[in-house]
């Protein structure tokens, strides 16, 4: 698979590490150099300096060979802007962002976009460990 | 009518003065905390700390009693996620977004927010009309009409010396104004000849703003 990961924070660069390492063509964008640092020196993927929500920036990550889209920087909105871009304007086949306020992830649900909530995920599973969860389609 | 206002900047902080100048309610929704502070302490109570983009925060503004959603913090992001909020989940009747990177504004139609002001194309015509060496710039666009306010300049060319008549304007294109340096202003009639320098105040359907530039012919093309 041909991923683009925005956001080269703890959870990007595992991300990418873990998805190089089993062989997926990776592309990592940040705004920031020195996020990098944190990806291992063998990373055989593509290590992109560059505003994910820049329609630009991104056709040049090759986002029109992308097969996936995954926004994990730390801001919401971001992650909305730049899911919305890959999905509408560039409809990559799958796209997934992250969103640490449940209630935003649950609008931007509504408007069509795949958000994970982090806390949403974090709370089912203590539920379940105290083993009062709800059987239910959480974990997708 | 009561309007919501995302960023407490000197924008949305203008903005609420204007509003409440005017009889309106406004409430003003700002993420630093000392910012808002500041608002509080010239305009009253008509500022909470949060961001624009929280529902939590936007159900404390009483955005569902809202008339109109305004978001001018000079984050695109913000902005988007903010309006896409009040307009799909919230419906508020009229949704308008600043857009600071220009090419953000196609991106922000496509996702369904229609009232854009674009800031730097803003800047951009106003400096082109005060510099005066450019035959065309966009004074305004009537987006809910779908048309343009333009003010274009007679070339010293062709057109010089022949009726208004003569201009092959774009399909629909009205000339509602002639101003003409040393004279006062007048609503042309097709025979009005043309000078070199003259300007025409036209409204023009939106995206024929070239075909216009085009029948200006000789001017010289912008840069």
């Amino acid at each position: 698979m041909n991923i683009i990961i925005m956001g080269c924070g703890r959870v990007g660069s595992e991300l990418a590490k873990l998805l190089d390492a089993e062989g997926h063509k990776v592309t990592i964008m940040d705004i920031e150099a020195n996020s990098f640092d944190t990806l291992p020196s063998d990373f055989g993927g593509v290590a992109f300096l560059g505003d994910a929500t820049d329609e630009e920036m991104l056709k040049k990550a090759g986002i029109a060979q992308a097969n996936a889209f995954i926004a994990v920087t730390s801001d919401d909105d971001k992650n909305a802007m730049a899911a919305q871009i890959a999905k509408q304007i560039f409809n990559v086949p799958k796209v997934l962002c992250r969103m640490h306020d449940p209630l935003r992830a649950e609008f931007f649900e509504s408007l069509g976009l795949e958000a994970i909530s982090p806390i949403f995920l974090f709370v089912q599973v203590v539920r379940e460990k105290l083993g009062i969860g709800k059987e239910g389609p959480c974990i997708s | 009518m009561y309007i919501i206002i995302v960023g407490g900047g000197d924008l949305g902080f203008s903005l609420a003065k204007e509003f409440f100048a005017n009889g309106h309610e406004a409430l003003i929704i700002e993420k630093d905390a000392a910012r808002c502070e500041e608002v509080k302490q010239e305009l009253g109570s008509i500022s909470i700390c949060g961001s624009g983009s929280e529902i939590a925060t936007l159900d404390r503004a009483g955005i569902a009693r809202t008339d109109m959603f305004i978001a001018v913090t000079r984050e695109d992001e913000e902005n988007l996620a903010a309006c896409q909020i009040a307009k799909q989940k919230f419906n508020v009747p009229r949704v308008i977004a600043r857009v600071n990177n220009p090419r953000n504004e196609p991106i922000f139609a496509k996702l369904g927010i229609d009232y854009t002001v674009n800031v730097v194309g803003l800047v951009m015509e106003n400096i082109k009309v005060l510099s005066g060496i450019f035959p065309l710039a966009r004074l305004f666009s009537f987006k809910d009409r779908g048309t343009e306010l333009i003010l274009a300049k007679i070339p010293d060319g062709s057109l010089v010396g022949r009726p208004l008549k003569d201009l092959p304007l774009p399909e629909g294109a009205v000339v509602t104004l002639l101003i003409r340096q040393g004279e006062e202003s007048k609503i042309p009639v097709p025979e009005t000849v043309l000078r070199a320098g003259d300007e025409l105040l036209c409204l023009i359907p939106g995206g024929s703003e070239e075909s216009l530039q085009a029948a200006l012919g000789q001017g010289r093309p912008a840069p």
